[in-house]
């Protein structure tokens, strides 16, 4: 199994998918002489061509739309965001278009279409371009979502989203771009809406998506040193959930602490928690904890950007003081 | 830039010698009239109950649509705004299905899903009413790319109201299709308002709007949008420019609404006097006058159509009122497509 970037993971989806189906074309801005402003589709100018690597001007409400387009006349458009905080200013098109041509036609039009950016904070972007707009994203119904930790997750992700009949929102953790992590050489998809255990553990489960699976992964490794055997579930999709995951292994451990990266304030572990409580609250043995962002807009300073995001010492604390006594 | 009235008088031959076919021209009268009678029906079922939600009627612009649609080819796509009934019904969407939609039944082309303003039939590449303002547009440039890119042939129309020109999408689409030299044709519909706001309350640039799309190098004219023949004749240059030269071109066309907004509408943005003005223009009045006079049909000709739009709408109406409600099972189809 060779190990890769997670950029490298992304970047090998969506040259397979332009290598194996003629209709799938990329957009964005300069995602083609530039090469990418995450250099994900550096290269991609020179071998599939302008007809198919699009650089579009800055107008992301046009290029999301002029995607949705495309998609309902039979393409299957993957558009890139250079951020997905720029979502914001193509919103109405991801929202009351992609989402929900389908229903408004009566099932006549659907949209393959994927939508890439890179999302949340820990790299000093400020409030404009550290957002996880994915949480808002997910509660719409017509849009599926998705946020991959690790390389190989990535790829089996992006594989699955670009074959979607459906609009998807592919978020990517501007801090994991690097991250390195094996990548099995044979062929693999990874369905939507399919959380998955990394770690099996019995007194407490650990659940995260994106970038806070490296919190998560850092807070189990202090709970392990504390003798406290912490069961790790990385979301991957936050629409659909998988709640049968979830539940399974709450039935195991009795206890769960959910993480966003993103603020708490309506992060989407306010929605998984709530549907956990009405349906395993027999099965929890203590309070459900829930850790996020400080509910700010995110700051520049690195400090200042530091204290606002989850860290793995806090988390441990929080669950040594509410939940498992030592 | 010429105008398309100049381009016109370039030309040696007269409208009325453009186009002298008997059929086409009761085609083009009975399509008028089929929408001005579906339209009545709408508002009196409006009132009745039977339909709800906001209703935006198309009296008055029956020409814009009617005159232009007859262009297109089954490969062309079209994409509109909200008051949407005119467009689906001249591109030949099922008058019964159409009422029924409106209607909220089973029966309607969404299944009761999408309701007036958004009126869809994919088959007929018919793809939307659409009721964000300006919502439309990008949709309109992502279709001309897939046309453009599998070289179907086809073109784009892409149905506009001049509300919909302050929208950021308006100017970021029409400088992409000129960039990417899109088959797009962009048709405002000017009819002066956007909802109760008059253009010279809300617009920088005049009341001419054609001559902005220069700012984007898109070959750009103006036409009579209540006569329908006129509005043929440019749709008809401008569809060839675009098949031919494969970018936009951008038709302005006059137009107004003798209603309101929608039915809720009072109507106390404007005068009494304005809208008998424009009245006088009603193309259910003057294109059977001018039909009649240049001797193309008779009497009769006329009154047989009006007696078989009428049972069609008697008969739409019946269809929609007796069509079964959606299944409550329908709440969850239709969101994804099975993977």
């Amino acid at each position: 199994m060779p190990e890769i970037v997670m950029r490298e993971a992304i970047k090998m989806g969506l040259e397979e998918a332009l290598e194996n189906d003629p209709n799938v074309l990329i957009l964005g801005e300069d995602i083609g002489a530039y090469g990418g402003a995450y250099a994900v589709t550096d290269g991609f100018l020179k071998k599939f061509g302008p007809e198919r690597i699009k650089d579009t001007p800055i107008s992301e409400a046009t290029f999301i739309g002029t995607g949705i387009g495309a998609a309902s006349a039979g393409l299957r458009p993957i558009i890139e965001l250079m951020s997905i905080s720029f979502s914001l200013v193509g919103f109405d098109q991801i929202v009351n278009m992609a989402a929900n041509l389908r229903y408004m036609s009566g099932g006549q039009i659907h949209v393959p279409m994927v939508i890439r950016a890179p999302t949340g904070a820990g790299v000093q972007l400020a409030a404009t371009h550290s957002q996880s707009v994915e949480t808002w994203l997910a509660e719409v119904p017509g849009l599926y979502c998705v946020c991959p930790s690790n390389p190989k997750d990535a790829l089996g992700l992006l594989r699955t989203s670009i074959k979607s009949n459906n609009p998807v929102i592919f978020a990517e953790p501007a801090l994991l771009y690097g991250l390195k992590g094996d990548v099995p050489e044979d062929y693999y998809e990874i369905p939507l809406g399919s959380a998955s255990v990394s770690k099996e553990g019995k007194d407490i489960t650990l659940l995260s998506y994106g970038a806070g699976m490296s919190v998560i992964n850092d807070t189990e490794k202090i709970l392990s040193s504390k003798n406290i055997s912490a069961e790790i579930i990385d979301l991957r999709s936050l629409n659909p959930i998988d709640y049968k995951t979830i539940g399974k292994s709450i039935k195991k451990t009795n206890h769960l602490l959910a993480l966003d990266t993103a603020r708490k304030n309506g992060g989407i572990m306010g929605e998984v928690v709530s549907n956990i409580q009405e349906d395993f609250n027999d099965w929890l043995d203590g309070p459900i904890i829930r850790v996020g962002a400080k509910d700010v807009p995110w700051p520049y300073n690195k400090n200042l950007e530091g204290a606002a995001y989850p860290s793995a010492e806090n988390i441990v604390n929080t669950i040594l003081e509410k939940l498992i006594k030592v | 830039m010429a105008t398309l009235k100049q381009e016109k008088n370039n030309k040696t031959s007269k409208l009325t010698q453009v186009v002298d076919e008997k059929k086409e021209m009761l085609d083009l009268y009975k399509q008028m009239f089929l929408i001005r009678q579906f339209e009545l029906a709408c508002g009196e079922n409006y009132t009745k109950g039977n339909i709800r939600g906001f209703l935006h009627l198309y009296i008055g612009q029956e020409a814009t649509a009617v005159g232009s649609i007859s262009c297109l080819n089954d490969q062309d796509y079209i994409v509109t705004h909200y008051r949407d009934h005119g467009h689906a019904l001249a591109r030949g969407l099922d008058v019964n299905r159409s009422m029924a939609e409106l209607f909220g039944k089973a029966s309607g082309l969404s299944k009761g899903k999408g309701g007036s303003m958004h009126l869809f039939d994919a088959g007929k590449k018919f793809m939307g009413g659409h009721a964000i303002v300006g919502g439309q547009f990008p949709l309109a440039t992502g279709l001309a790319l897939a046309c453009q890119y599998k070289k179907t042939g086809g073109i784009v129309v892409c149905f506009f109201g001049d509300g919909s020109t302050n929208q950021g999408t308006y100017h970021e689409t029409l400088n992409l299709a000129s960039v990417w030299k899109l088959p797009i044709l962009f048709i405002l519909e000017n009819n002066k308002y956007g909802m109760g706001s008059s253009i010279d309350r809300v617009r920088a640039g005049g009341e001419d709007f054609y001559t902005g799309a220069n700012t984007y190098d898109i070959p750009a004219a103006q036409v009579d949008g209540m006569d329908v023949l006129a509005e043929k004749e440019a749709t008809k240059i401008a569809v060839d420019k675009v098949r031919q030269n494969g970018g936009p071109f951008y038709l302005e066309c006059k137009t107004f609404r003798f209603v309101g907004h929608s039915l809720a509408d009072g109507q106390k943005y404007r005068k009494t006097d304005e809208i008998k003005e424009w009245e006088k223009k009603d193309p259910l009045t003057k294109f059977p006058e001018w039909i009649l006079s240049a001797g193309i049909a008779k009497k009769t000709d006329l009154e047989k159509i009006h007696q078989e739009v009428n049972k069609n709408i008697e008969d739409a109406v019946n269809f929609a009122e007796t069509s079964l409600e959606p299944k409550s099972s329908e709440l969850y189809e239709d969101i994804y497509k099975i993977d």
